[in-house]
């Protein structure tokens, strides 16, 4: 999937991969996309809830080796 | 006037058929487009417990609500400018497990149950309790306190301190960080009645 800018939040834990996710998505633009790598296990129901109450847009949500990958479109 | 009963009960029946239907779209409406908010009063002035509102103001803030945080009491501690000297006391505090952050994974996986008496005597305890906790934190990715606040901060939270507690204390405004206000009850009550969450930490 294409995206227009990358957050790597390996290693951090709640709250941090939130509050980074949302600083860099104040950096991008109306309809770009914001991929995020997490290992944070909370973080794959924490992001589904972010973009429900910002309204910014959970494309996909993926597991894999023990990484979260997140794409979010900006609203 | 005259009136047609028959009429009348027609639209009567009507309105209590349309009314509540409409009132319910327009509250919902009315909920959806309101920016939620929230008020936090942090009372406590230790390590740990410094965590639950940085922690829930940051991210609420992040979820674009309005946050307030009354810093009283205790909680003065967590405003000051240094606040790198804040401790955690495993004494008299039987919930807080006691693990080493480090060491092989069996070491670090037993909990030393140390009785109050004994913590109570060593000098020293206290510190060497916060160093683990501190190292604790940082093994497992957790953001620092200060960086908390300052995310806090930057996201728009807003902190009001209780200026009777700045007096009783002795604290100085000059002890704290920048950006604040200096409050009574008064002033923060009317900002946490029009909150939709409120907690007192």
């Amino acid at each position: 999937m294409n995206f227009d800018k990358e957050l790597d939040a390996r290693g951090l834990n709640c709250p941090l991969p939130i509050l980074r996710a949302k600083k860099a998505l104040g950096e991008l633009t109306t309809g770009q996309v914001l991929r995020i790598i997490a290992t944070d296990p909370g973080s794959v129901k924490d992001f589904a809830a972010f973009a429900k109450q910002t309204g910014n847009e959970l494309l996909s949500s993926a597991e894999n080796n023990k990484e979260f990958e997140f794409y979010i479109k900006r609203k | 006037m005259s009136t047609n009963p028959e009429m009348e009960a027609l639209i009567n029946q009507k309105l209590d058929e349309l009314l509540p239907k409409k009132l319910e779209a327009l509250l919902q409406e009315r909920e959806e487009s309101k920016t939620p908010s929230m008020t936090i009063i942090a009372t406590k002035g230790t390590l740990d417990w410094g965590y639950p509102p940085f922690i829930l103001a940051s991210t609420a803030a992040a979820l674009g609500w309005d946050v307030t945080v009354f810093f009283t009491f205790y909680g003065l501690q967590l405003v000051k400018k240094d606040i790198s000297d804040l401790k955690v006391s495993p004494l008299g505090n039987p919930g807080m497990p006691m693990k080493m952050p480090f060491g092989p994974d069996w070491f670090k996986s037993i909990n030393w149950n140390i009785p109050n008496i004994v913590q109570a005597n060593i000098p020293g305890f206290e510190a060497v309790a916060t160093g683990l906790m501190q190292q604790t934190i940082k093994n497992n990715g957790v953001a620092g306190l200060a960086e908390l606040r300052e995310l806090s901060q930057e996201a728009g939270v807003k902190f009001v301190v209780c200026q009777m507690t700045v007096e009783l204390f002795g604290f100085d405004h000059a002890d704290f960080v920048d950006g604040m206000d200096y409050v009574g009850a008064a002033s923060f009550l009317p900002v946490a009645q029009k909150a939709d969450v409120n907690l007192f930490i």
